[in-house]
């Protein structure tokens, strides 16, 4: 396997003087989806925002497509083509969903290697989620709670991201919502985008990843691939299921 | 009045909208994407009234005048942008207070700068080629001038509007002033965002002030004249809203225009001369809006802001040798007439010193621990030391009396404006109780039959055994120790205990059963009360009292005072109030600039220390700790 898109080399992170994560480590191939399980609280959040630069890392490496992001500014995380999605989506109620989606512009980039990235435009990603299609000019603070989720998705899209940091894209939507998001994930792994996804749900991520890691308490106790993890019931039981 | 003359005061007011509008779109702007009340923003458009001056009178003719008001913007816009460069953008995750507090700082300097550069006379500038003329209008004559004002407000709102809406900065703008973090993460820099922003909002004072060069003179007092309307104006429309902004410049502008129109009105033998209400008329709109409107006409509530600075530390009960440390400090302040013996001036400066560390900590009281950002802390210095003096002016009454009714009246003024102040919070909170200190002291400069107007009240001169410096600095000493040992005593009970915890999680704290808006409310009528006592020493003190002591200047000094010391320590406020009144009273015997001086001070202690120069050697010392730790 060639180099990771990303690799997190003994991360640490506090909040204040609450440590949050304990040497955490983890990669992601180009290309794969991987996912980062957990129960609440288990750190998987503060893990994607350590990554993005948005809470200070104490210790440890991140590398992203050849380039060391370790205590760089989010933006310049962002204009490398590591791209957030937020578990509370952070749409910016005022703006319309177009509006929305010109915040997250961002030229067209290509890998390290030289192969362009999949190029999203506006056409494309209203076609990619129909329903944001139908309500181009409304304001982000009048949609439903799926419907932002998909916005969120499409604004990061925006950017032409390499890899894009997922949290809990299943987390209280509606059940037709948690399959296009399926779908979704499944799509944009095919156009060659890697992606970490957060998960509660073994049956979500089981659906979509090809590797997973399982957090708790700010570390990580198992990792191996998402079929393994399905099969591991004992697994599930100590970190997952509630 | 008739309805003409009526219609006529209605276009004045209109043409005078319009500048106050810039000002405070600027200000509006800049707030909703940085968080940063810029207190220097009349600064900007008092700079800008100076160049268009100056381009207007060496240029001449059309284009100096006209191509002046448009270099001078842009001019006003690079400053602005080179001031967020060099200050601002390395404060942003200090506390809002700081940044308030080098705001203010830059207040100071550009007012240095400006008497510098173009002298301490005012300058009138030319009148507008092409526009001298008046028209009739009502029956009276209307500057042309006047009308093109009228037009040149709504233009640029709507100008503003397209700029929002049409061109990707204007939303990023607006995407910032939500959530500028995710906005960050989307991949767009921050830093050239805020740096824009700051540049834009320049420009609009800049504007502003050189669009006024044909109407009024250019003069040093603009700044904090301006910025005290232009807050009022945008706490009015709402923070963030530019149409807010507007709406609210022309309803301040008429009722001030509508006051001066009505000038003197008989009720039924009761007259009143409106015209005399024009200081006070815009505080009164904005308290009536505050209190029904809390986030103002066109304002959303506030979304909390993604802290970015550090959680607050715990206060803790003084150590050992804090107290020791205080005891010697006390001994040293007892002894102090006889360690100045031969230098009487250190004793005048020693009363300045602790009337300002009494006003300090009474103001720190609701600051700190209450979390309630008072801007109008001189309200209660002033009604402690107006109701002394006025005592002793009417009723002759001795020093003892006067001096017990200066916290009587302070809290009988802090009971009523707190009960408002306690239901806002934030900005708002500050903008509120600004305005209430703004109605005392406009009640004071008014009511020239009681108050002596602004010639004040003479001849507060304390009673015997105090008559003489070295008796009075005893009492001073004592009563400042007892309001000082008073407030921390407070702040270790239980209610102390209820203040600090409705302050950090309001909700918590009234879940488990505490009123937090009445404990709070409390807290403002004592420190209220303290404060008055610093008043009415002060009156003593001087021999007088008069309006300009308790104006806006005051307050202001007190936050500095506050800050400086750092806002979550006890010891801060002490600290800070002798610092800044030794800086003070030694810089302005030293040099004409001392404003800049005192200034530049200020700029580098926030800058060195983010918090407080005190909260700066508790860290330097934990971190010390920590290190020793580590190595052993």
């Amino acid at each position: 396997m060639s180099a990771p898109m990303l690799s997190v080399e003994n991360l640490g992170a506090s909040y204040g003087a609450a440590q949050i994560l304990y040497d955490l480590s983890l990669n992601v191939g180009r290309g794969e989806v991987v996912a980062l399980m957990g129960r609440n609280g288990a750190g998987k959040t503060t893990t994607m925002k350590a990554i993005m630069g948005l809470m200070a890392q104490s210790t440890g490496k991140i590398r992203f497509d050849g380039h060391d992001i370790s205590g760089r500014q989010p933006y310049e995380i962002a204009r490398l083509g590591l791209g957030f999605t937020p578990e509370d989506r952070r749409i910016f109620s005022d703006l319309t969903v177009l509006e929305n989606l010109d915040i997250g512009r961002q030229p067209p980039r290509k890998f390290s290697d030289g192969v362009p990235a999949p190029v999203w435009t506006e056409e494309k990603l209203l076609a990619l989620f129909p329903n944001l299609g139908e309500m181009p000019n409304r304001p982000g603070g009048r949609m439903s709670g799926g419907e932002q989720q998909m916005l969120t998705v499409a604004r990061t899209l925006m950017g032409n991201p390499l890899l894009i940091l997922l949290d809990e894209p299943s987390e209280g939507v509606a059940p037709l919502i948690v399959e296009l998001m399926a779908n979704t994930i499944l799509e944009l792994k095919k156009a060659g985008v890697s992606i970490l996804l957060s998960e509660q749900n073994v049956h979500f991520a089981e659906l979509v990843s090809d590797r997973a890691y399982v957090l708790e308490k700010g570390q990580i106790q198992w990792n191996g691939t998402m079929a393994e993890l399905a099969e591991n019931i004992d697994i599930q039981r100590a970190y997952l299921t509630v | 009045m008739s309805f003409n003359a009526f219609l006529f005061q209605a276009l004045n007011g209109l043409s005078a909208a319009s500048g106050l509008f810039f000002v405070a779109a600027g200000l509006s702007l800049i707030f909703g994407v940085t968080r940063i009340v810029n207190i220097a923003h009349g600064s900007l458009y008092m700079i800008g009234t100076y160049i268009a001056y100056s381009i207007a009178t060496k240029v001449g003719g059309a284009f100096g005048f006209w191509g002046g008001i448009v270099i001078t913007a842009l001019l006003v816009g690079l400053i602005g942008a080179a001031i967020e460069i060099v200050l601002l953008r390395r404060i942003y995750r200090a506390p809002e207070l700081f940044q308030l507090l080098a705001t203010f700082a830059l207040v100071l300097v550009i007012n240095d700068a400006t008497l510098w550069i173009w002298g301490p006379e005012d300058l009138l500038g030319p009148r507008a080629p092409g526009l001298t003329g008046s028209i009739e209008v009502l029956g009276r004559r209307l500057p042309t001038y006047d009308i093109f004002l009228i037009f040149v407000g709504p233009f640029v709102l709507w100008m503003l509007h397209l700029a929002l809406a049409k061109t990707r900065f204007g939303r990023l703008m607006r995407a910032a002033t939500q959530d500028r973090e995710m906005v960050g993460a989307l991949g767009v820099n921050q830093a050239m965002l805020f740096t824009g922003v700051f540049a834009l909002g320049a420009l609009l004072a800049g504007l502003g002030g050189a669009l006024q060069i044909a109407r009024e003179p250019a003069t040093l007092a603009t700044d904090l004249i301006v910025i005290g309307d232009a807050f009022v104006v945008v706490v009015v429309g709402g923070m963030g809203s530019i149409s807010g902004a507007y709406l609210a410049a022309v309803i301040i502008a008429e009722v001030k225009a509508l006051c001066i129109g009505l000038g003197i009105v008989n009720f039924g033998g009761f007259t009143v001369n409106f015209s005399k209400l024009t200081l006070v008329a815009e505080f009164l709109v904005m308290a009536a809006v505050l209190i029904a409107r809390p986030y103002g006409l066109l304002g959303r509530e506030q979304v909390a802001v993604r802290s970015v600075a550090e959680p607050e530390e715990p206060l803790r009960p003084s150590t050992p040798a804090t107290k020791i440390a205080g005891l010697i400090l006390l001994v040293v302040l007892v002894c102090l007439p006889l360690i100045a013996k031969n230098s009487p001036y250190t004793l005048v400066l020693g009363i300045d010193v602790l009337i300002a560390v009494l006003f300090a900590t009474s103001l720190h009281f609701i600051m700190g621990p209450g979390g309630m950002h008072s801007f109008g802390h001189a309200a209660y210095f002033g009604l402690g030391a107006y109701g002394a003096a006025l005592l002793v002016k009417w009723f002759a009454a001795p020093m003892g009396l006067a001096l017990a009714a200066a916290p009587m009246l302070a809290l009988v003024g802090a009971l009523l404006f707190g009960w408002f102040a306690v239901r806002l919070s934030g900005v708002y909170l500050a903008m509120l109780t600004l305005a209430f200190a703004q109605i005392v002291w406009a009640a004071v400069f008014q009511w020239e039959t009681l108050t002596g107007g602004s010639n004040g009240v003479l001849g507060v001169w304390p009673s015997a055994p105090f008559d003489t410096r070295t008796p009075f600095y005893f009492l001073t000493l004592a009563l400042a120790a007892f309001g000082v040992l008073l407030l921390r005593k407070f702040l270790f009970a239980p209610f102390g205990y209820a203040m600090r915890a409705g302050r950090d999680s309001p909700l918590r704290a009234e879940a488990i059963g505490l009123d937090v808006k009445r404990v709070h409310w409390l807290a403002f009528a004592i420190a209220g009360a303290v404060c008055g006592i610093a008043g009415g020493l002060f009156a003593f003190a001087k021999g007088s009292i008069s309006p300009e002591t308790i104006g806006v200047s005051r307050s202001i000094d007190g936050l500095v005072m506050v800050l400086l010391g750092g806002i979550q320590t006890l010891t801060g406020p002490i600290v800070g109030a002798s610092v800044y009144a030794v800086l003070q009273d030694y810089m302005m015997r030293s040099t004409e600039y001392w404003r800049a001086l005192l200034g530049g001070i200020i700029l580098l202690l926030v800058l060195a220390f983010p918090s407080g120069i005190v909260g700066g050697f508790v860290k330097l010392i934990s971190r010390r700790k920590t290190t020793s730790k580590a190595a052993s």
